[in-house]
């Protein structure tokens, strides 16, 4: 069933639109003679926006599929149906020069600062690396000048770029691949979890830099992440992700503030609030049982065997992403596309 | 907020010192730590990673690897007993029955080769010297106690057949399986969802209140402190430096360092503006700076935090009155207070 895009158009012109994007892992039996023998549907009819500029936050927990959209984005995995369009031409087909063309606009920042850089590669060669794919970008002469510029620009040394990468620490590495990231100028940068990996004290660091450059570059994020404190801190709207597909979008203030599916509502009662004095006043929605197998994803509402609000419905008919009809009228921040039939807002995280 | 019994001291950390002989050099990994929790309360050991928390904690435990790691000085007294000086097989004894440890990583701390049910059963058939049928039944029992939904079905898999939340609610039961005294969890919800790790958070919270248990919690999560702490004890460079009650420190850090941490985190309940970054990195163990070792990286810093060590301070609560547990490692926590 074909879903509408997460929001009604803004003015501004997505520099990126998703449609029905799903990606389907085939599962086998047998050594010799493969047999298919079902499939595992890690992203299924996933529709966004992203504007010129801002941040998409997609949150979600471990085997939602929020990392396949990612490497779905960049073209690091091929769709199994649906279309990626930057700047109005679908990409997901593409391959050779036409692609490399348009991957140099998008770029991606990967989660592990350790296993993501090559260590028998200088910083140089790591970061001035995309120059040799795009050798369009930089003249050969010109490339040590831009690379060091690249390091000054994420607030490393420009004189480190002999270094190794074991000769930097998380944050400094995470560093790096931004630096790489932004090597051939692009104008989308996907994050995977960026800075998961880094200590509290460095984490900020890095947030403030990721934002830093977003307004020196024009840049647009599609920003991934389990956490949804850094998610809401970074972001200007927000999917979450269950199994496969976007249980709810909206800007930050309508997810956090004014959620109307159950599972965010229980996500965000679960994330523990810095602020002992808000014990009392919290109330956890805890959900019973682990996520279904995403091989045998539940009919209808992928959330309904862990939702205390389930009914038949729930089981025959998917719920479409859109704005709930009760809601439509109302008009407020809870008029905000939500994946659920009985959607309705309740105040998850003890606000201040 | 629980209120404690009125014991005496479960766990008393004096003055411990723990060193890693490497070959780049002698590390300072604990310098001089000293900490304690009361039977019933939960202490929360805050730090980032290098801070020293989890070798004080495997230092207490018993479980450091050695070599490369060292315990130089200090006492553990658990009941007035300290632990440092006893004979291996004593030690054996009390770390087995009364004191116990829950590891982040679940699937690497149980063994993949036995059952689960086995590995519960074998603490009843060692340590308590129950018939293999007994202990069979307590095992199931226990993964009852711990919500593990079907348990008398799945007290035959192996470990890996079990979710993360499910695997560590089995570390969970495997420690309160003989009804220790003290249990000390490192990071056991990291590696979890954040669903999951509400679960199983209220879930030691729950058991830690039922068996009157005293918890060290130890972890980097401001969240998870705040929810579920007494008392915190904040750890820098291999040292504390600053032990607070809970409100106290989230509503009064005496330390730049603590005031620096709760700054710097992005917060689910209001969208706030640019994050407070802590400039710089922790500093390597080989190379402490001198003075206070928070110095390179404090807006507070002046000469003498250059040249001199802080001792814990002694902080007064609002009222000004003395707070028992209360103490800052700055010379200036008198305007950090302020501030």
């Amino acid at each position: 069933m074909p879903e509408q895009p997460a929001e009604p158009a803004e003015p501004v012109e997505p520099v990126l639109e998703v449609r029905d994007l799903a990606k389907h892992y085939p599962l086998t039996r047998g050594v010799l003679v493969k047999r298919r023998i079902g499939a595992v549907r890690a992203v299924d009819t996933v529709s966004f926006d992203l504007r010129r500029g801002e941040t998409l936050g997609i949150v979600g927990e471990s085997g939602c599929g929020k990392s396949t959209v990612a490497r779905l984005l960049v073209n690091l995995e091929r769709p199994t149906a649906g279309a990626i369009r930057y700047r109005g031409e679908d990409i997901s087909g593409l391959s050779g020069r036409a692609l490399s063309q348009v991957r140099r606009n998008i770029q991606m920042v990967f989660q592990d600062p350790y296993t993501s850089l090559n260590p028998r590669m200088t910083v140089g060669d790591i970061v001035g690396e995309p120059f040799e794919i795009h050798p369009e970008a930089a003249p050969k002469g010109d490339r040590r000048r831009r690379v060091q510029e690249l390091l000054d620009v994420v607030g490393l040394n420009p004189e480190h770029i002999n270094r190794y990468p074991h000769q930097f620490s998380g944050g400094q590495r995470q560093r790096i691949g931004i630096a790489r990231g932004l090597a051939l100028r692009p104008e989308i940068i996907v994050a995977d979890e960026p800075v998961s990996a880094l200590d509290v004290s460095v984490q900020a660091q890095v947030v403030n830099l990721m934002e830093r450059l977003q307004d020196e570059f024009g840049l647009s994020y599609v920003f991934i992440a389990h956490d949804l404190s850094v998610v809401r801190h970074i972001c200007d709207r927000v999917a979450v992700m269950y199994l496969g597909r976007f249980a709810e979008t909206g800007t930050d203030t309508e997810i956090y503030e004014h959620p109307t599916h159950p599972y965010t509502q229980a996500l965000l009662s679960a994330v523990p609030v810095p602020d002992p004095a808000a014990r009392a006043r919290r109330t956890r929605i805890l959900l019973s049982g682990d996520v279904p197998s995403p091989a045998a994803p539940p009919s209808g509402c992928r959330f309904r065997t862990r939702c205390w609000k389930a009914q038949d419905r729930c089981a025959l008919e998917v719920p479409r992403l859109a704005v709930p009809e009760d809601l439509r009228t109302a008009r407020g921040p809870a008029a905000h596309a939500s994946a659920c039939h009985f959607a309705e807002e309740r105040v998850a995280v003890a606000h201040r | 907020m629980t209120q404690a019994p009125d014991v005496t001291r479960l766990l008393d950390v004096r003055d411990l010192r723990v060193e890693f002989r490497t070959r780049d050099g002698v590390a300072e990994a604990v310098g001089g730590v000293s900490y304690g929790v009361d039977a019933g309360r939960t202490l929360a050991v805050l730090g980032e990673s290098g801070s020293g928390k989890s070798v004080t904690a495997q230092a207490v435990m018993g479980i450091l690897d050695s070599p490369p790691a060292f315990v130089t000085g200090g006492q553990v007294l658990f009941r007035g007993r300290d632990l440092l000086t006893m004979s291996p097989r004593e030690r054996r004894s009390v770390r087995g029955a009364a004191m116990a440890m829950i590891f982040q990583d679940a699937l690497s701390a149980l063994n993949p080769v036995l059952t689960v049910g086995a590995q519960l059963a074998e603490m009843y058939e060692v340590h308590r010297g129950m018939s293999r049928k007994d202990a069979r039944a307590r095992a199931v029992e226990l993964m009852d106690r711990v919500r593990i939904p079907a348990a008398k079905a799945r007290v035959n898999d192996y470990p890996h057949q079990f979710s993360g939340g499910m695997r560590q609610r089995i570390m969970i039961a495997m420690a309160i399986a003989l009804e220790p005294e003290l249990i000390i969890a490192d990071e056991p919800t990291t590696a979890l969802d954040v669903t999951v790790q509400a679960q199983v958070m209220d879930l030691l919270d729950e058991l830690r209140r039922e068996y009157a248990m005293g918890l060290i919690l130890i972890t980097h999560d401001l969240g998870v402190v705040a929810d579920v702490a007494d008392e915190i004890a904040v750890m820098y460079a291999g040292r504390i430096v600053e032990t607070a009650p809970v409100r106290e420190l989230y509503r009064r850090p005496a330390h730049p360092y603590t005031r620096g941490l709760l700054d710097s985190i992005p917060r689910v309940d209001h969208k706030g503006k640019e994050l407070y970054a802590i400039k710089g990195l922790p500093p390597s163990l080989l190379t402490v700076p001198t003075g206070c070792p928070f110095h390179p990286r404090c807006p507070r810093a002046q000469d003498i935090c250059r040249t001199e060590r802080p001792p814990l301070y002694e902080v007064p609560d609002a009222t000004d009155t003395v707070a028992p547990g209360r103490a800052s490692a700055c010379h200036f926590w008198k305007d950090e207070l302020d501030a």
